[in-house]
């Protein structure tokens, strides 16, 4: 763990990535690794795949993993694999796509904890 | 009965004041963890309800962030994303994390921490037009950043909760459901051991009692047999003396006579 605090990570769209850089939460490190993911129109789900495995597993200093709903449900076996506390992967909204509870990976075991429409 | 669910233990008072312990230990442990489970789900239950209540809320501050970018672009140009993108050094934004301690299980909280490292490149962005809307997209996405560390600690509260709370259950259960009557078995069957242990030691102490009581009999009849005859011996010696007085006419004198006195004795004719 970095004296620091540990990184925030993003995986997104264009724009949404773009956004949280301006906040800065972007990072290169002495090997030259992002701590983010550009998700563009070329972009397979494997190397979302691999960037998400990488920021999850590999990677130590990354404590917190933002997502972009859409692209969460490109690789949402892993998402939903992701059973870890830390880091904790937290799916966002991006621009063209309302925010969609139903499909959040721990917003639907929230609420099939709490029974009911959860609210 | 309880065969099967009880421990190996030999039935002795020993043994009973030992599981007797331990199953007062169980049964206090069960009690305990009991708490703790229903602090954990308590506080599950909080959490839960401020992640569905920080998520609704995201999705409006996301949608605002998004929309002060688009300004900011249209403000500024494709160039203000460039220079977004290419200005990323050292992390300005870090989380930090934390512990707190509910119940004896350690949550992980994340705070927000600016590193105050430098973002000269970044501050680049806009320079030339919409600096104004940089700025603001720039405030935007901070206080996204802001909710979302917050969603973060919930979220990680939640998982690790999740996991704490089903290890507990799972102890409570095994302590209801096995140890208690595992215990409570044994403590049983040792009882009955003795039980059993002390009705034999009854019977067979009863045993000697009647055996001594015989024996006590007998030797008082063979005592009560000897007095008997020794009566009987004497009776019949004084019978016997008294015969003889009567065969030699002393009548009272004793046997004998007066050897002496001879004229007193009757002539012997032969």
């Amino acid at each position: 763990m970095n004296e620091d605090g540990d990184l925030v990570a993003v995986i997104g769209d264009e724009d949404t990535v773009t956004g949280f850089l301006l906040a800065g939460v972007g990072h290169v490190d002495e090997r030259q690794r992002l701590n983010y993911l550009v998700v563009g129109e070329r972009t397979t789900d494997d190397e979302i795949a691999d960037a998400f495995k990488a920021f999850t597993s590999t990677r130590e200093d990354v404590a917190v993993v933002l997502i972009t709903q859409v692209i969460a449900d490109r690789i949402r076996h892993l998402v939903d694999a992701h059973s870890r506390a830390i880091p904790s992967v937290l799916e966002i909204p991006d621009k063209e796509n309302p925010y969609r509870p139903e499909s959040d990976s721990v917003l639907s075991r929230v609420r099939h904890l709490l029974g009911g429409d959860g609210t | 009965m309880s065969n099967q669910n009880r421990l190996q233990v030999a039935p002795t008072v020993t043994q009973l004041a030992v599981i007797k312990l331990r199953l007062q230990g169980a049964v206090r442990g069960h009690a305990l963890l009991k708490k703790k489970a229903d602090a954990l789900t308590l506080r599950h239950r909080a959490v839960l309800k401020a992640i569905v209540e920080r998520k609704t809320t995201l999705g409006e501050i996301m949608r605002e962030a998004h929309f002060s970018w688009t300004r900011a672009r249209h403000a500024g140009g494709e160039s203000v994303k460039h220079a977004v993108l290419d200005g990323v050094e050292r992390a300005k934004v870090r989380v930090r994390a934390s512990e707190e301690n509910v119940a004896g299980v350690k949550i992980p909280k994340f705070f927000l921490r600016d590193t105050g490292a430098e973002q000269r490149r970044m501050e680049l962005a806009g320079l030339g037009r919409g600096g104004a809307r940089v700025r603001e997209a720039r405030g935007a996405f901070e206080k996204a950043m802001t909710l979302l560390s917050e969603l973060a600690s919930l979220q990680t509260a939640f998982v690790t909760l999740d996991e704490a709370i089903r290890t507990t259950n799972r102890r409570v259960n095994a302590l209801e459901n096995y140890v208690t009557p595992r215990l409570q078995n044994t403590v049983k069957y040792i009882l009955g051991e003795l039980d059993e242990l002390e009705r034999e030691e009854f019977f067979r102490l009863k045993k000697v009692q009647a055996k001594k009581k015989r024996d006590v009999e007998q030797a008082e009849r063979e005592v009560a047999e000897i007095v008997a005859d020794d009566e009987a011996l004497r009776i019949a010696s004084e019978e016997l003396r008294a015969y003889d007085d009567v065969v030699r006419g002393e009548g009272g004198r004793g046997a004998g006579g007066n050897l002496i006195e001879t004229e007193q004795d009757e002539d012997l004719l032969f």
